[in-house]
C-alpha cells in the first residue's frame, strides 16, 4: 500500500491551500436550497410529523457530500488525464492501482465531509432540531465513500469534457431531486417510488433522515451504500489496470 | 538492459509502431531520431507502461514490463514530452511528493532534492508555485524530477525542446555523468546535433519501423562522409563520397560544366535520413 498515504496527502495539500475557496463554494447551492425549501416554502409545513426544515437537511447534506465527492474525485481525475497530464506521474510512479484509487478516493471523501459539515452546521443554525448520531456520521461517511467511488469510475472511464458533464446532468441532477431529498417516496404512486428505490442517493436520503431524527434506520439501505461504494471502487482499480487512460 | 520484440502499437486504423525490435545495452546514451509521427512518443509510452502495445513485448533489467510492472517502474526515470508538472505545488513539493511517491527515506529526499534544484538552477525559486515558471524552468524541473530517484533507465522524450543553449550542453554533460555511473539512457530527438554529439547509438524510426541502427559514425559512413551540395536552378542537389578529394573533384567538373555554385560540409544524420526516406526530418 505504499503510495497510498502520498496521493492523499497531495489531494489534502490542495484542499488546504484553497479551503476558503472549495468550503465556499460548496455552500452556496445548499445554502439557497435551505432559504427556498426549508425556510421559505416549508415554513409551517410538517411532513411525517416533522417539520419541512428538518425533512429536507439529512436530504441536502446526504446530495452535498454526494456532489462534492463525485466532483472532488471525478472532474480533478477527468482534468489531470485530459489537460495537465499529471495523472501519469501516478501511472509510470511503482504503486498499485490499488493505492491509487484509496488515496483518491479518501481525498474526495475529505471533500464531501467539509461540504456535509457545513450543511449540519447552516442546518443547527436554521434551528433544525436533528440529532448528530454515531448512525448518522457512518451514514455521511458512507455516503461519500459511494460518490467518491463513483467519480473515481466515471472520471477514468468518460473521456470528453461534454460526456463529464452530461453525466453530471443526466444522473447526478436528477438524482440530487428524486434521490428522497426534497419529498417522502411514500408521496408518489407506488411503481414511481419503487423506481426511485433503484437510486444510490435514496437509500442515502432515507437512513441518513431516519437516524437524525432518531428513528428506525432501514439496514437494507446502510448496507446498499457501501456495497455500491465497493463496487464502483473495483471498477476503478480496473480502469487503472486496463492503461491507456492519457 | 531493454529488450524489445516486434513490438507492435495501432490506434484504430493508425500503425503508430509497425514490429521494433531494438536491444540498448546497460549504460548506454541511446538516441531515437525520427520524424514528427514516427512512434517515439507512442514507444516511450509502452516503455513505461502508460499504454499497452497491441503486440510484442518488452524486457527492462531482465523483467517482462507486463508481468512486473511495478519492479520495472522503480528502475526507470521519465522526462515526457509535455510539462505535466504538478502546477498547484511548488517545486520543491513537486519533488519531495514524487520520491515519496518512489519510497524514498526522508533524509534521503531532502538531500537529493537540494542537489538537483541547485544542479538544474531553481534552488532560488524552490519555494515559488510551478504555476509561475516560465517555460524553460518548467523544463528543468522536469528534468529535476525524473532524477529523483536515481532511476537505472532514464527515458526522455524530447528533453531539450525550449531550453536555452547554455543549459541544454549542461543537460548533455549530466547525460554523460550519469551514462558514466552505469544509467541507461534512451532519448527521443528532432536535433541532429543531438543525437550526433551526445549518442552511442542511434535508431531512426520513421513511421513505426526502424530504418537504421548504429553509431552516428556509422550510419554517416553508409551515406559517405562527405556531402556536396549543388546549387542547381531546380534546387539543391546532394552527393556523397568517402573523402574530400573526391568531392572537390566532383563539384569542381558540375561546376565547369553547369556554372552552379556548391559547397562541402560533413555529412550528417539529417543526410542519412534523406538517402532512406527521401525526405527531411523537419519540413
Ligand atoms: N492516443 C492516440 N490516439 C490515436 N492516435 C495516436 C495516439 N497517440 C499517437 N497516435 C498516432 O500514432 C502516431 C505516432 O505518434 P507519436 O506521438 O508516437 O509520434 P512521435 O514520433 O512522438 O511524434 P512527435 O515528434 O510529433 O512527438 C501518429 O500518427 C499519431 O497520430
Ligand atoms: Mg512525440
Amino acid at each position: 500500500m505504499r503510495g497510498f498515504y502520498t496521493v492523499f496527502s497531495r489531494d489534502m495539500l490542495s484542499l488546504r491551500r484553497r479551503f476558503t475557496k472549495h468550503a465556499l463554494a460548496g455552500m452556496v447551492n445548499p445554502l439557497l436550497l435551505l432559504i427556498a425549501f426549508g425556510l421559505g416554502l416549508g415554513r409551517g409545513v410538517k411532513v411525517g410529523g416533522v417539520s419541512y426544515l428538518e425533512f429536507i437537511v439529512p436530504g441536502i447534506i446526504a446530495l452535498s457530500g454526494m456532489t462534492a465527492s463525485f466532483s472532488a474525485v471525478g472532474i480533478s481525475l477527468n482534468i489531470s488525464r485530459r489537460y495537465t497530464k499529471t495523472l501519469e506521474i501516478l501511472l509510470t510512479a511503482p504503486i498499485s492501482p490499488l493505492a491509487v484509487s484509496l488515496g483518491k478516493v479518501l481525498a474526495g471523501m475529505m471533500r464531501g465531509v467539509l461540504s456535509s459539515g457545513i450543511i449540519l452546521i447552516l442546518g443547527f443554525i436554521f434551528g433544525a432540531k436533528l440529532s448528530l448520531n454515531m448512525a448518522a456520521i457512518v451514514i455521511i461517511l458512507l455516503n461519500c465513500f459511494l460518490f467518491a467511488s463513483l467519480g473515481l469510475y466515471i472520471g477514468l472511464t468518460l473521456w470528453s469534457h461534454e460526456d463529464m458533464s452530461n453525466f453530471t446532468t443526466m444522473v447526478l441532477l436528477p438524482m440530487a431531486f428524486f434521490g428522497g431529498t426534497f419529498f417522502p417516496l411514500e408521496s408518489l404512486p407506488l411503481g414511481f417510488s419503487a423506481i426511485l428505490y433503484l437510486l444510490p442517493l435514496t437509500h442515502v436520503s432515507i437512513s441518513l433522515r431516519a437516524a437524525m431524527l432518531g428513528l428506525d434506520i432501514p439496514v437494507a439501505s446502510i448496507l446498499i451504500i457501501p456495497v455500491l461504494g465497493i463496487i464502483f471502487l473495483y471498477l476503478g482499480m480496473r480502469a487503472f489496470r486496463k492503461g491507456d487512460l492519457t | 538492459m531493454i529488450l524489445v520484440e516486434d513490438l507492435r502499437k495501432n490506434y484504430g486504423r493508425v500503425k503508430a509502431l509497425r514490429g521494433l525490435s531494438l536491444e540498448i545495452q546497460r549504460g548506454e546514451i541511446f538516441g531515437l531520431l525520427g520524424p514528427n509521427g514516427a512512434g517515439k512518443t507512442t514507444f516511450i509510452r509502452i516503455l513505461t507502461s502508460l499504454t499497452r502495445p497491441t503486440d510484442g513485448r518488452v524486457w527492462i533489467n531482465g523483467l517482462d514490463i507486463n508481468k512486473y510492472p511495478e519492479k520495472v517502474k522503480r528502475k526507470i526515470g521519465l522526462v515526457p514530452q509535455y510539462l505535466n508538472l504538478d502546477q498547484e505545488l511548488t517545486a520543491e513539493e513537486n519533488l519531495e511528493f514524487y520520491g515519496r511517491l518512489y519510497g524514498m527515506a526522508t533524509g534521503e529526499r531532502k538531500r537529493r532534492l537540494e542537489e538537483l534544484l541547485k544542479f538544474v538552477g531553481l534552488a532560488e525559486r524552490a519555494s515559488d508555485l510551478v504555476e509561475g515558471y516560465s517555460m524553460g524552468m518548467k523544463r528543468r524541473l522536469l528534468i529535476a524530477r525524473a532524477l529523483m530517484p536515481s532511476p537505472k533507465v532514464l527515458l526522455m522524450d524530447e528533453p531539450t525542446v525550449g531550453l536555452d543553449p547554455q543549459t541544454r550542453r549542461k543537460l548533455w554533460e549530466l547525460i554523460t555523468a550519469l551514462k558514466n555511473q552505469g544509467v541507461t539512457v534512451l532519448l527521443t530527438t528532432h536535433y541532429i546535433e543531438e543525437a550526433e554529439r551526445l549518442c552511442d547509438r542511434v535508431g531512426i524510426i520513421d513511421e513505426g519501423r526502424l530504418i537504421a541502427l548504429g553509431s552516428p559514425q556509422e550510419l554517416k559512413n553508409k551515406v559517405g562522409l562527405i556531402a556536396v551540395e549543388i546549387m542547381a536552378p531546380d534546387g539543391v542537389k546532394r552527393r556523397f563520397f568517402r573523402n574530400r578529394e573526391k568531392a572537390l573533384e566532383y563539384g569542381s567538373r558540375y561546376y565547369k560544366e553547369n556554372k552552379c555554385d556548391f559547397l562541402l560540409r560533413e555529412a550528417n544524420l539529417e543526410d542519412v535520413f534523406i538517402e532512406l526516406t527521401g525526405r527531411k526530418i523537419r519540413e
